[in-house]
């Protein structure tokens, strides 16, 4: 068969399995989107920003596992798709993303529309190509593929350019079915003796934490995970970027730990003497002041990049491995080990966890005539069943989402923990309804953060996707307004949203539904209206009590210990 | 501590550019660096020398080994190992008295003057930067016209070898 270098790009993409391209057209894109039309098997969703693509196709992701693909043109669109690929990066998402290039005679000439974006993309990319040679695009595919989905997952940037893709020029094409690079071979297996040392450690345990982030969601190792868990009877506590790996329903699960974590899941890391981190990497919003962390506790860390063990903390039992196979081979171990937990020891480590626990730390005043953030996303999860996929955007929302709506599977909660993008909440929806048509889906915003891509209320459109907006609309950029109040005297410097659109004639506007919802009366009626209108998006504005902070709160400099909490008549 | 690491790695454009810009995006020291192509075309060598703790340059090494372009890395100061770093030093080499000086004092080093005129010499000499460092601090100081050094290139004692 001989193809053009367009061709080969999207013969290559069926050929790979890819179903969507999330794309943006532009001058040195044209031949590639002449070659898009031309077929019928793989989707292009033509979005309104290069951003949106990025998150879009970063929410099809992270809600299914496969890679997600997008295109965009050279220049403004590679830059415009650069937020996106900074926030894939910072979350291992496995993704593809092409941008169109000048020909290579005009690179480094300044011509219209270029940039170096090999350059500009390298420090937020797992790798990047530039093709030089149409013999060349399909192997280096296939490597971009290979390397985005393998390993610790991440971004990966395919630069090509025009004449690399010039329908005049036709060759040989065969999908490369394998690849193997030298430079490249991800270790997958932890080692045994690591593992046996990892058992031995578990067994000498009497206040065991277990504390798990996004590895095990990237891993698939859900279920591997949760048998380890639940045979240890250990407590469990997840990252931002790791809820819904463990059932957050379940009596082990003491909640999210960090910055905005549990009174129980902090005081049971700041008490442990047993750590064992899987799929983690211990972020400085987990930790707190790293020379507080952990005072008491031997640490095992599990995690396939070697470059996460002991960066900001020191581990005593590091295992580098894939986290299915690792829980695999450690839930064998642990069967096999003549040596158990001290039971009795447990018991009391427990009654000390209930103690905390009783605290009731996101306790909230239910009794207030404003809505409170927190009361929408409790109806939210009632109304849903548990069970919808939610997307947030960045700051007080998106926090009030992670400690309320309880994540028991997997791939259900998707947001930007690494990066902490504004805007990615409503692109990376459309990506997971693209995916999952039929599921709901929810995209839990602020009126700041969604205003940062509201021009794919227009993709949605004409996408026919209908994901339900809820817009905590509290008139300030909340996080913002928190960290003002807290920490500089209440001088709230340019974090109040003014001139705020009408959001229901704006959502009208796009041909969608909208609503605005005052009383808390209204909200449970509000949303079960929301989500009976199966085929419509809908944009519910949320008008909630301007002043509520998200507790608890360890501040900077501040180890688990020291949390702040709510004070509550 | 002062640390060399060899790497060798693929012969692609920008390789260069992604040893460097990790160093500067992480905020590690580099002192030198030098590659050029092996033996085998598709592959580079490169010698890094930096400074850090334990735990930077264990970073570091961590950090190199993720490069996709990487394919093999040692820390060659790990174990006994020779270093050696070319300079070329540029003279000011009118008088018979320079140039007898010049002429002592390189064979002392054990270098060699590869360029003469009726105004200067360039001297070539080899060895670890201490070496170099010595000979700079030895000659007149104000007959130097230009010094450069190539920088520092190392490899392991014994059978010990970095290869794919």
């Amino acid at each position: 068969m001989k193809l053009s270098g367009a061709d080969i790009l999207v013969q290559f993409m069926e050929d790979e399995g890819v179903e969507f391209i999330f794309g943006y057209p532009g001058g040195a894109a044209l031949h590639i989107y002449d070659a898009i039309f031309r077929q019928e098997k793989v989707r292009h969703i033509l979005v309104r920003h290069e951003q949106g693509a990025i998150h879009a196709a970063d929410g099809y992701a992270r809600a299914t596992g496969k890679p997600g693909v997008a295109l965009v043109t050279s220049g403004p669109g590679a830059t415009n798709a650069v937020t996106g690929i900074a926030t894939a990066f910072m979350d291992s998402i496995p993704m593809v993303i092409i941008t169109a290039q000048v020909p290579t005679a005009f690179i480094g000439s300044d011509a219209f529309q270029e940039v170096d974006s090999v350059g500009i993309t390298r420090p937020c990319v797992k790798h990047n190509f530039l093709v030089k040679d149409v013999n060349d695009l399909a192997m280096t595919m296939k490597k971009a593929f290979y390397i985005a989905t393998t390993g610790r997952p991440g971004p990966v940037v395919v630069d090509v350019p025009k004449n690399i893709t010039d329908p005049g020029h036709k060759i040989p094409y065969t999908y490369p079915e394998s690849v193997s690079m030298r430079s490249y071979q991800p270790i997958v297996k932890g080692l045994p003796g690591q593992i046996e040392k990892a058992v031995e450690l578990i067994a000498s345990a009497k206040r065991p934490m277990i504390y798990s982030g996004g590895g095990v969601v990237l891993s698939e190792a859900s279920i591997e995970f949760t048998e380890f868990v639940q045979k240890l009877g250990f407590p469990v506590t997840n990252t931002l970027m790791g809820l819904g790996a463990y059932p957050a329903t379940d009596k082990q699960f003491i909640g999210m730990l960090g910055m905005h974590g549990t009174y129980e899941a902090n005081l049971g890391m700041h008490e442990c003497d047993v750590l064992i981190a899987v799929g983690a990497r211990f972020d400085d919003r987990v930790t707190g002041e790293v020379k507080e962390f952990c005072p008491h506790a031997r640490i095992i860390h599990i995690d396939i990049d070697p470059a996460s063990i002991s960066k900001n903390v020191r581990v005593d039992v590091p295992i580098v491995g894939d986290i299915k196979q690792v829980m695999t081979d450690l839930n064998q171990g642990l069967r096999a080990s003549k040596k158990q937990p001290d039971k009795k020891a447990l018991e009391k480590w427990w009654k000390q966890i209930d103690t905390w626990r009783e605290k009731d730390c996101l306790r909230y005043d239910r009794n207030s005539a404003l809505i409170k953030p927190q009361f929408v996303v409790e109806k939210l999860y009632e109304v849903t069943g548990g069970d919808a996929f939610v997307t947030s955007d960045v700051g007080q929302h998106q926090m009030f989402a992670a400690q309320f709506y309880k994540f028991d599977k997997p791939r259900r909660w998707i947001n930007s923990g690494g990066l902490g993008t504004m805007g990615f909440g409503l692109p990376a929806a459309l990506g997971v309804q693209l995916a999952y048509p039929d599921a709901p889906v929810a995209c839990i915003t602020g009126e700041a953060s969604i205003q940062m891509c509201i021009q794919e209320l227009s993709t949605a459109k004409q996408h026919d996707l209908p994901v339900k907006i809820i817009c905590l609309n509290n008139r300030y950029m909340g996080m913002v307004r928190q960290w003002q109040e807290f920490f500089y005297e209440s001088r709230y410097s340019h974090s109040y949203v003014d001139a705020l659109p009408d959001f229901v004639k704006l959502a009208e506007s796009y041909g969608h539904v909208g609503m605005r919802i005052e009383k808390p009366e209204d909200v449970e009626s509000a949303l079960k209206e929301a989500f009976a209108m199966k085929d419509k998006l809908v944009f519910m504005d949320f008008v909630t009590d301007q002043t509520e902070n998200v507790y608890p709160m360890i501040v900077a400099g501040k180890g688990h210990h020291e949390m702040q909490e709510r004070e509550l008549a | 501590m002062r640390h060399i690491i060899s790497l060798l790695m693929e012969n692609e454009a920008g390789a260069l550019s992604r040893v460097a810009g990790l160093f500067s995006a992480r905020g590690y020291n580099i002192e030198s660096l030098t590659v050029a192509p092996t033996e085998d075309p598709s592959l580079s060598r490169m010698t890094l020398v930096t400074r850090g703790s334990e735990s930077v340059i264990e970073q570091i090494t961590k950090q190199l080994n993720k490069l996709v372009d990487v394919v093999k890395l040692a820390d060659i100061s790990d174990g006994t190992h020779i270093e050696r770093e070319l300079m070329m030093v540029k003279v000011q080499a009118t008088t018979n008295d320079q140039r007898e000086e010049c002429k002592r004092i390189i064979d002392i080093f054990q270098g060699r003057i590869i360029d003469v005129t009726d105004k200067s010499y360039v001297m070539e000499l080899t060895g670890d930067g201490d070496k170099l460092d010595a000979f700079i601090k030895t000659i007149d100081q104000s007959s130097i016209l230009e010094v450069v050094r190539s920088g520092a290139t190392g490899i392991a004692r014994g059978s010990k070898s970095l290869r794919v």
